[in-house]
Formats: C-alpha cells, structure tokens, sequence
C-alpha cells in the first residue's frame, strides 16, 4: 500500500530549513515516518532553522503529532530552532494540546550512582530493615505481655480457623513427604548397614535422625512454604489494600488483632505436626526394613522405642516451636513491612519465605550445638 | 443514530445465577461522551466488563465497530480502558506503563516509543512522573496514567470507569476538563461509567440509567434534559439528588 504522506526537506540559501509535510499521517505508519524524519533533520547543525511546514498536512492522528513534538524538542537541544508553521486550524489545535507550541525545557542530566555509594545505601538499607524487624520483635513482646494480662483482648476468633489452615490443611503433604523422604533415607543406608548384617541397626538410624532433625526440619520447611508465605501475602495484600490502616482506625493493633493468633496458631500446630512427621517417617523406615531388609514388624518397632528416647522426640518438639515462632514473626513481619502494590507483596512474599527458611537452619544448627554443650 | 461506534442489542447479563440487566439496548454515537448512570449496584461497572469483551453476556450482542468485543483473542486492541484505579502495572514505572501496548503493537524504534510516551503524559499532566513508580503516585494521577495507557495506540473509543471517584473537587473538574478536551480536540469517544452527576451534566451528550430494580434501562437521553423533564420518579430523584418517594 503506498504511502499517505509525503516528507521533503527543503533548503535554500540562507532561508530557513524547511520539512514538508504532506498528506495523512497515523501512528499506523509511524515507525517509517519516524526513520525518514530522523534522515532528514540528521543534517541540520547548532544555529540552523528547521520548521516543520505543516500546511500541506490534510490529517494528523496524536501518535503521529507526538512523535513530530519530540522531534522538535530534540532539535531544540541539540540549537536547531524549529516551529511547526503553516498549519490548518485543526492541526494547530493538535500542535497546541501536544505542546508543539511551548518552550522546550533544558534535560537535567543524570548523574550515575558511584559503587561507594550504592554500597552505602544498601547499607543504610539493611540496617534500617534491620531496626524495622527489632522494633517488630519488641511491638510482638510488649503485645504478648498485654495479652497475657488481658487475655480476653485478643482476638481468639481468628485462631481456630489460622489453626486449621496451617495445621488440619497441612497434614496429607507432612505426612506423605515425611515417610517418602524417610522411605529413601533407609534404602540408601540399608544396602551399607546389610554389608555388616547390621539390618536392625537401620531402626535405630531412622529412628533417631527422624525425631531429632529430619521431621522438625521438614515440617518447618513445607509450613514455611504454605503459611509463612500465605501470611506475607495476606497481611501485604491488607496492607496494600488499606484494610491494616482501616483496623488501626477502629482500634485493633495489627500486633494483636492479626500477628499474635497467626503466631500462637503455628506454635501450638508445630509440635503436634512434627510428632505425625515422626511417626510417618518411622513408617517408612519400617517398610524398607521390613519389605527389603527382611526385619519383623515387631523386632523393628521394639528396636526403636529401645534407641529413641523421650528426650529424642522432646528436641524435636522443642525446635519445632521455636521454628513455628521464627516463621511466623518473619512472614507477619514482611507482609506488614509491604508499601507499593502487587510488585511488593510478591517480593515480600518471596523475602518471608527466604528469610524464614535461612532461620530455620540457623536455629537448628544453633540449637543443635546447644544440646551437644549441654551433653543432651 | 446516524454513526454509532457500539450498538448494545437486547443484552442480558449477570453473574453467580443472578440476572442484573436483561434486553438493554443501546447505542453510542461516534465522537461523544455517552455515561453509564445509575445507583450503586445497577450494574454500571459490570456493563463495562462486558462492552470492553472482558466477560461474555448471558444473551444479546455488542459491537464495536461492527467486531465484537472479546478480550480472549489476542490481537491490537481497537479501543481503550481505563480502570477505576488506574490499574497500572506495579512493578513498571509510569512511563513503562503507557510504552507497553506501543512496543507490543508498533514497529517503532524505542526513541520514537519514548517520544510518543513524554508527549502522551505531557497531555494528562504527567510529563514530570515519567519515571516513578504508580506507587509513588496519588489517586488522581494513578487515573491520569492510566487516561495516557488507554490513549497510547491512539484509539478513537475510550470506556473509562469511574473517572471521578476518589479525586478531590479540584482534580476532578481537571479531569472533566481533560476528557473534554480529548473529545473537542482530537473526537474521541468516551463511554463512561460514572455516579458523578456533576461530572456528567458537564461532559456527557447523551447517557442510559440503568436500574437495579426493573433490570432495564429506564432512562436515555441527554442528562440535562432527563434532570430537567423527566416525569418518571426514579430518574427525577437520581438526576435532582432527591429522596424517592416509596408508595405503599
């Protein structure tokens, strides 16, 4: 299809540079006409004139007129003068809404960011993210303190449900993952222990790894994954709804009214958790040791309850509240923390889940040092 | 009608088993401001979703431009929406917000692209917040970007939803004056979905009521004269502000 429009660049002696325009110009064909327009005015120097000669222009579209408007502007910068002259009545009101008629405005220049100084702001960053989540910490005592002298201030409604959604929900995915991962742990070990004919010993190995670090450890992961993140994002979405500001307006602390149930939810929901993540592990030890190690049912459980002790199972428990605390104060904190939109609460989201799951690791190594210490 | 951009034929729509409008019919002239009036909950906004081809109707026919409107098929779009919030993409600075329909619709090299962005929110006002986030922006300017977004493939139609809501007196008469403005200067159509008497008594030509009791349109016209001559009780009381009488 042939072109609507015609572009000329006029230039006669010491008359002003002209582009003539003629003919229909629509956004359609802007990216041709913005190629020739670019050849055309790449001659004209610092101190030349070139106006755009609009008279021959029959229609104009805003995509095509803002894309001259630029033009122009640039050539201004660069000290070409340029006008848009000869224009019709309708096209000059268009010149006019696109501002092809005002003054160009000189470009502040940006000045790049030096390393010192983007080392110093993502700094001042962590520190202050940092200040942020001890205050956080602080707020969740000072609540917690209130709470316990006033516990009918709290808002217990929202704790059944927090507990099931994080709990009840979670069981089928704890369960199953807890016995395959422990299933696969006992083949890897069954075929070295058999090498010794120490089948039975692959109860005791089982046993001891699941209580004390494989199902807290586990458990703590997929509940970080499911709640720590389902809680950023709920709390980031309030935030960025405006809902947490309209709570604070009708009296309810968000410490109170939204952290502390979802806290005490995952410390009550932890333990029982962690003691079903053992028992699905010790099952899958005991498929393994019966089907391929050709042990007994009863000669497998009996050798377990012999090598795993109450305190076994108590290290577990113990650990799987202080991970519940950790997440939960991580994800509330990181949604609370959202400011902006959609963008945000995704990237909190992701922090929560990061940070959380770089804790939980922290705690169990620490803790792990602390027991050993302890001679436990 | 001499010209119509979207004709609305016996149009019935609703959602989760509940009818909010059955056999609306309606025409909107080329070039006009045209609004959606009506109370809260008539369907006004839901009208929109189904003019802009972002649900399908329980029965009837819309057309624009003699196409009906289906946002499940890809390919440029022939008009233009503007949300209530804006709904500008969070994570895109304004001036990435009103480039993105350009670059997935154009040939055009990336100065041109910035060019026609620079020029389009220079247009809305918003020549200054080029590079901010819609975060960092207020209410009013959210809308602005997203007038800027709608416009940037130049379409001769714009729905926009609620241009009003939320802005002080101020910027919403800035806002009437804009879209006045787009419609004298370059002729744009503008369907839009308002509760806004003020706004609409200024800027639209002609406008439908609809209503959530009847289910129908029970008004049509121009909304000075509806405000000034209607006899029927439910559009004197929403176009004069005034109580309606409940007969027992």
């Amino acid at each position: 299809m042939p072109s609507a429009y015609a572009i000329e660049l006029v230039k006669a002696g010491a008359d002003p540079g002209q582009l003539r325009l003629r003919g229909t110009l629509w956004l359609a064909e802007a990216g041709p006409l913005w190629t020739e327009l670019r050849r055309l005015e790449s001659s004209a120097v610092r101190g030349e004139t070139l106006d755009f000669e609009m008279s021959g222009v029959e229609r104009i579209d805003g995509g095509a007129m803002a894309l001259l408007a630029c033009l122009r502007s640039e050539l201004h910068r660069r000290g070409v003068k340029s006008e848009f002259v000869g224009a019709g009545e309708r096209v000059h009101r268009l010149i006019h809404l696109y501002g092809g008629d005002n003054k160009v405005a000189r470009l502040r220049r940006r000045r790049p960011i030096g390393t010192f100084n983007q080392l110093g702001r993502a700094t001042l960053a962590i520190l202050h993210e940092l200040k942020l989540v001890t205050a956080f910490f602080g707020q969740m005592v000072v609540s917690s303190a209130s709470l316990v002298r006033s516990p009918r201030s709290a808002n217990w409604r929202e704790l059944p449900a927090t507990m099931e959604r994080s709990g009840a929900d979670a069981v089928p995915i704890i369960v199953v993952t807890n016995f395959l991962v422990a299933l696969a742990m006992a083949f890897q070990s069954a075929e070295q222990l058999a090498r010794f004919g120490a089948n039975i010993l692959v109860a005791d190995l089982i046993g001891i790894s699941v209580t004390r670090e494989l199902g807290p450890l586990m458990v703590a992961i997929l509940v970080c994954g499911r709640s720590g993140a389902a809680f950023a994002a709920e709390l980031g979405f309030m935030q960025v709804n405006g809902e947490i500001d309209a709570l604070r307006t009708m009296g309810f602390g968000p410490m109170r009214y939204l952290v502390l149930p979802r806290t005490l939810a995952l410390i009550l929901v932890m333990p029982l958790l962690t003691l079903l993540a053992d028992l699905a592990g010790i099952l899958g030890g005991l498929l393994v040791g019966v089907w391929h190690l050709e042990l007994s049912v009863r000669g497998y459980l009996n050798q377990t309850a012999r090598v795993v002790s109450l305190w076994d199972v108590s290290t577990g428990l113990i650990k799987s509240v202080a991970f519940g605390l950790a997440i939960s104060m991580i994800a509330c904190q990181q949604g609370l923390a959202t400011a902006g939109g959609a963008e945000d609460v995704g990237r909190r989201t992701t922090s929560a889940v990061v940070v959380s799951l770089f804790s939980i690791i922290m705690i169990d190594a620490a803790a792990s040092v602390l027991f050993r210490l302890a001679g436990l | 009608m001499s010209d119509p951009i979207v004709k609305v034929e016996d149009l019935s729509f609703g959602w989760d088993g509940a009818l909010l409008q059955q056999g609306a019919s309606f025409e909107v002239e080329r070039g006009s401001v045209f609004g959606l009036l009506g109370a809260s909950g008539c369907g006004k906004s839901t009208l929109m979703r189904y003019l802009v081809g972002l649900d399908l109707p329980l029965g009837g026919r819309i057309t624009i431009d003699g196409q009906v409107p289906d946002q499940e098929v890809d390919g440029r779009p022939t008009f233009g929406v503007m949300f209530q919030s804006g709904a500008l993409i969070g994570s895109l600075t304004v001036g990435e917000n009103v480039a993105l329909p350009l670059q997935e619709w154009t040939d055009l090299p990336l100065d041109a692209i910035g060019g026609i962005v620079t020029a389009k929110l220079r247009l809305v006002g918003l020549e200054r917040a080029e590079d901010k986030l819609p975060s960092e922006l207020s209410g009013g300017m959210r809308k602005r970007a997203g007038i800027a977004r709608a416009m940037a493939l130049e379409p001769e139609l714009l729905f926009l939803d609620e241009p009003s809501a939320g802005l002080d007196p101020v910027t919403a008469v800035e806002f009437d004056e804009l879209i006045l403005e787009l419609n004298q200067q370059l002729g744009l159509t503008f369907v839009v979905v308002t509760h806004d008497l003020e706004s609409i008594f200024k800027i639209g030509q002609s406008c439908i009521m609809l209503d959530r009791e009847s289910k129908s349109i029970i008004a049509r016209g121009d909304p000075r004269v509806l405000r000034d001559t209607s006899t029927d009780p439910r559009v004197h009381s929403f176009f004069n502000r005034t109580r309606l009488e409940v007969t027992p």
